[in-house]
């Protein structure tokens, strides 16, 4: 548990007594109910929350809380493994699948006294950039129901309305992304192996937190590339985020891959001098098909630090253009092996095929999978082949460690942070959206997010300001290995300068009052 | 026409002897209610995540030192994809790239026609020895159209240790495997039990011309015993021979050993070439071992293991075990392998020789001629032979101090066998088999028997 700490709204409140955890819950549940348009969860755990709130609030009446997370409502997305509760990952091929455990992450927040909403929607398998591909649908950005949106669109013709007009959130974390956003919760994890925190973070107008790979244990997360993945954290402020990653970061000895040194969780510090700073702005992030929007957000971003005193200059990593295809063979190729397992035969859809194992094993995977996830199975299956793997595989593992060492070379050069756009563009209508396939989305929105996975180097996308269309945009931070610290500070400063506005959201509720809380925006 | 040569290899996997399986903390014990030592990580739930076994990981380095192989101080895993019921993740988590151990060599010997005068030593090169899953068990259900799977044996940690292809006929492979079993038998890495599964020989068999290429291989697999070993690959090898020399040619195939028909046929399964899709297990860092050298200050002494410090641990292995026997007591190498070759012999043996005062030399031969066979006969282990260590001892002494004939000796033991609980002493004196010591008694009784027989004497007097 974290002790003391400064002030924080939400938690403050419920340490005050001035809300109740079960009221703050009920609230939640309510307002999830009046957002269900969004389609962001998939999964609402109504009963098993409303127990948590209220043994949260015995112990506030005890005047013994767990620390700054206890009866805060939480949502995770829904390739987490939740006990007892439904895990999908947005696909045939788990539906009905209650896990039998919990994922470390998850057990460390309900640890913490944090209330469980529901389980949110992404991409099947966390396979995309929009969170459109999953078996339940797709998910609406809530700022597609903002005044700022609203009053910013034109309606093209008689015949289209709202409805059609809907943006996406960016995926595949997008129901978490769209669960914050909404105020349906105070935080919610995501998971990041090629930007899927940081995209649809920036496109829903919240904070994203990509951390160093190692830091967060990724047992009980399923997996989606194992050499890239790393749970994220989805917040409305920089403060949050911190708070949640304090309570989830350290070494589990059920997770190999995390370190093990002790991890020492931490307070954001209020920044007030960036002249010892160094920004970088690596040069390749100009990259084709760059909104002039984000350019422009990106260069005022860039003269806010000079003009406060920190050095800014402009850097290079060469080899940035080489991450997508890098980034496709090892993901297919991670992906064909990490999915072999989903045969049937111990959880998960079986088909009623059985004229033999061999083909009960295919009919059941062409049943449970989409083509998307099948599509990477087929690809990652030819990298692995004998004749292909020195050509595809190995050689794009020589690559990534290019990529990895351009950014050892950078921040070995004195720059301490980068400074970069997160996505080309503002959320785009979904109907737009889908004109163009899976493979082909992912390739484009996944160029400025992709190589820190490559890396396994923390990332932060903070929400700057709103586009021509009223919708958000968000620029990305990179640091050092481990450096959190360093990064959420300079996040913070910066998320302090540009103020960005409060998502005006128009929903039918029952209860306006109601309401009050959840326009706080942080719990911390 | 100059004769074949014959060219075996062996790939051997043997279980490991721990309290928990290779990468998740489910129990490992034979025969166990089906499903029930099956942990989620075992059964392949979404999410999970390997942890290696310490014990595992010494088992192994225990092994490869036994076996004069260099341990490697960084060795890699690798996931190996293939499907199937018993293989619930679809991959076995293995080492291809860099095993844990490499280049050993293992020697055995071998009697020369059959003669247990005649030993001979060979050596076989160990290639490498890997640490990697078991997989679970199916098991057919043709007259319902099912396939149950059982997977208690899934993840169990198993040693895969290669035997180049330098012996050339079954008995060479069956003492080798022989020599193998006994060593992971000392060493405790492994209970290696074929009967149990616990040691699963595949065999590489080929044959060529002297001066020729090496022949296409066949695999040979589903062998359950070293003798079954010893026949299968002898069957194997003049298989190859009449095919060859009528013309015909070898695939590159797996076959079974049918025990009962005594021959290998080709397996069904097995279709086409398996391309395995190699890939590095990710959840998995590279496992560092290190030495008194390279250990660096302040490690926690729980997080590393030493190489080095297992070395000084290493029990006699069984040449060594050998060799002192014959030494210590002037028994021949032969013997010393027959002793070793039976559990817990080479132990009875040494407690008789502590309590008679007949030499060793003598005592080798009750042990190895009267005992042995006598167990062998009953199908008994040492550990259930009714006549133990202090009882043949006795024995052994009324002899030594010439209390009774061999003869008498031999007709004591049988008694002893029915495990009546009699001393010697009390059956030499029931069947009255004491040795007549005084001369003036033997006089008596040789002129009696000569009164007895008085025209016998008189004919043999006058020729």
């Amino acid at each position: 548990a974290l002790k003391g700490g400064s002030r924080f709204q939400v938690s403050a409140a419920l340490t005050e007594g001035r809300v109740a955890p079960t009221e703050l819950c009920q609230r939640c549940l309510s307002l999830i109910k009046s957002t269900k348009f969004l389609n962001a969860y998939i999964t609402v755990a109504e009963e098993t929350a409303l127990k948590q709130a209220e043994e949260s609030e015995k112990r506030y009446r005890r005047g013994q809380p767990l620390g700054v997370l206890d009866g805060i409502p939480i949502a995770v997305k829904d390739n987490f493994n939740t006990a007892g509760i439904e895990t999908t990952c947005a696909s045939n091929m788990l539906k009905g699948y209650i896990s039998p455990y919990n994922a470390t992450v998850v057990q460390r927040l309900l640890d913490q006294g944090a209330v469980l909403l529901g389980k949110t929607n992404l991409d099947e398998f966390a396979m995309g950039s929009g969170s459109t591909d999953g078996v339940f649908g797709p998910v609406r950005n809530p700022w597609s129901y903002s005044r700022q949106y609203k009053e910013k669109s034109v309606p093209k013709s008689h015949s289209e309305d709202e409805e059609s007009n809907w943006v996406i959130t960016g995926g595949s974390s997008g129901g978490s992304a769209a669960a914050v956003s909404s105020f349906t919760c105070f935080a919610a994890l995501g998971s990041d192996t090629g930007g899927s925190t940081r995209n649809p973070a920036a496109h829903c107008g919240v904070v994203g937190l990509k951390p160093t790979y190692g830091l967060i244990s990724r047992h009980g997360l399923i997996p989606l590339v194992n050499s890239m993945d790393v749970p994220g954290i989805l917040t409305r402020c920089v403060d949050d985020a911190a708070v949640v990653l304090g309570s989830l970061a350290g070494h589990d000895p059920k997770d190999s891959t995390t370190i093990q040194d002790n991890f020492k969780p931490f307070e954001v510090p209020n920044l007030t001098d960036v002249s010892k700073l160094s920004i970088g702005i690596p040069k390749e992030y100009h990259a084709p098909g760059l909104s002039s929007e984000i350019l422009a957000l990106w260069s005022k971003a860039a003269d806010l630090f000079k003009n406060a005193g920190a050095k800014v200059i402009e850097v290079s990593l060469p080899h940035t253009r080489y991450s997508i295809v890098c980034y496709h063979v090892l993901c297919t190729a991670e992906v064909a092996s990490n999915m072999a397992r989903f045969d049937g035969l111990e959880y998960g859809h079986r088909s009623d095929m059985n004229k033999s194992t061999e083909s009960m094993y295919a009919a059941t995977r062409r049943e449970g999978f989409n083509d998307v996830v099948r599509g990477r199975i087929l690809s990652g299956n030819y990298f692995l082949l004998k004749q292909n793997y020195e050509n595809y595989f190995i050689k794009a593992q020589k690559v990534r460690r290019l990529i990895a060492n351009d950014f050892v070379k950078v921040f070995g050069s004195g720059v301490d942070i980068l400074l970069t756009p997160t996505t080309l563009s503002d959320a785009v209508p979904y109907m737009e959206f889908i004109k163009e396939d899976n493979r082909t989305r992912s390739a484009q929105d996944d160029i400025l997010t992709q190589a820190v996975n490559m890396a396994g180097l923390p990332a932060i996308n903070v929400p700057t300001g709103l586009s021509e269309r009223g919708l958000p945009l968000g620029l990305q931070f990179i640091g050092q290995s481990f450096q959190e610290k360093q990064l959420l500070t300079v996040a913070k400063w910066f998320e302090k300068q540009v103020k960005f506005p409060m998502i005006q959201l128009e929903v039918k509720r029952h209860d306006h009052s109601a309401f009050q809380h959840q326009k706080s925006a942080s719990f911390s | 026409l100059a004769p074949w040569v014959p060219v075996v290899g062996l790939e051997i996997h043997a279980q490991i002897s721990s309290n928990s399986k290779l990468f998740s903390g489910s129990q490992v014990q034979f025969a166990a209610p089906p499903n029930s030592l099956v942990s989620f990580f075992d059964a392949s739930l979404p999410g999970t995540l390997p942890v290696l076994n310490r014990r595992c990981v010494e088992a192994a380095v225990m092994t490869g030192l036994a076996l004069k192989c260099s341990i490697n101080k960084k060795s890699l895993f690798d996931r190996k994809h293939y499907f199937y019921a018993d293989l619930p993740a679809g991959y076995q988590i293995t080492q291809q790239r860099v095993p844990i151990a490499v280049n050993g060599s293992l020697s055995y010997s071998l009697c020369i026609d059959n003669k247990m005068s005649q030993m001979v030593t060979k050596t076989v090169r160990i290639k490498q020895i890997q640490l990697e899953q078991d997989s679970g068990k199916s098991l057919h259900d043709d007259a319902r159209s099912q396939t149950l799977v059982d997977l208690n044996r899934a993840g169990v940690g198993l040693m895969e240790v290669v035997m180049e292809p330098d012996m050339c006929c079954g008995e060479e492979a069956a003492a080798a495997v022989r020599e193998l079993q006994l060593i992971l038998q000392t060493l405790g890495s492994s209970q290696a039990v074929m009967a149990e599964g616990q040691l699963r020989v595949d065999a590489n068999v080929s044959v060529h011309r002297p001066g020729e290429h090496y022949g296409v291989r066949t695999e040979v697999k589903n062998i359950n015993s070293v003798r079954f070993l010893a026949k299968a690959v002898d069957y194997e090898i003049q298989r190859q021979i009449e095919e060859l020399e009528s013309g015909g040619t070898i695939l590159n195939e797996t076959r079974a050993f049918d025990s009962k028909l005594g021959c290998t046929v080709p397996m069904r399964d097995k279709e086409g070439k398996q391309d395995y899709r190699f890939m590095p297990e990710p959840n998995l860092p590279p496992l560092i071992l290190y030495d008194a050298k390279s250990l660096p200050a302040n490690t926690n002494h729980q997080q590393v293991v030493n190489i080095d410090w297992i070395h000084e641990r290493l029990p006699d292995l069984p040449s060594v075990k050998r060799a002192k026997l014959v030494e210590r007591y002037g028994i021949l190498p032969e013997h010393s392998f027959t002793l070793l070759n039976e559990d817990g012999l080479a132990e009875f043996f040494e407690n008789v020789v502590k309590q008679t005062q007949m030499k060793p030399k003598k005592v080798i031969g009750w042990i190895l001629n009267d005992l042995l066979s006598y167990l062998k006969q009953h199908s008994l282990t040492v550990k259930e032979s009714p006549v133990s260590s202090f009882l043949l001892a006795d024995l052994l002494n009324l002899l030594e101090k010439k209390e009774i004939s061999s003869t008498a000796a031999k007709q004591v033991l049988v008694e002893l066998w029915k495990g009546e609980g009699k001393t010697p002493l009390e059956i030499v004196k029931e069947k009255k088999l004491e040795l007549i010591q005084d001369q003036k008694e033997l006089e008596q009784i040789c002129q009696a028997v000569i009164d007895g027989q008085e025209n016998e004497v008189i004919m043999m007097v006058l020729g």
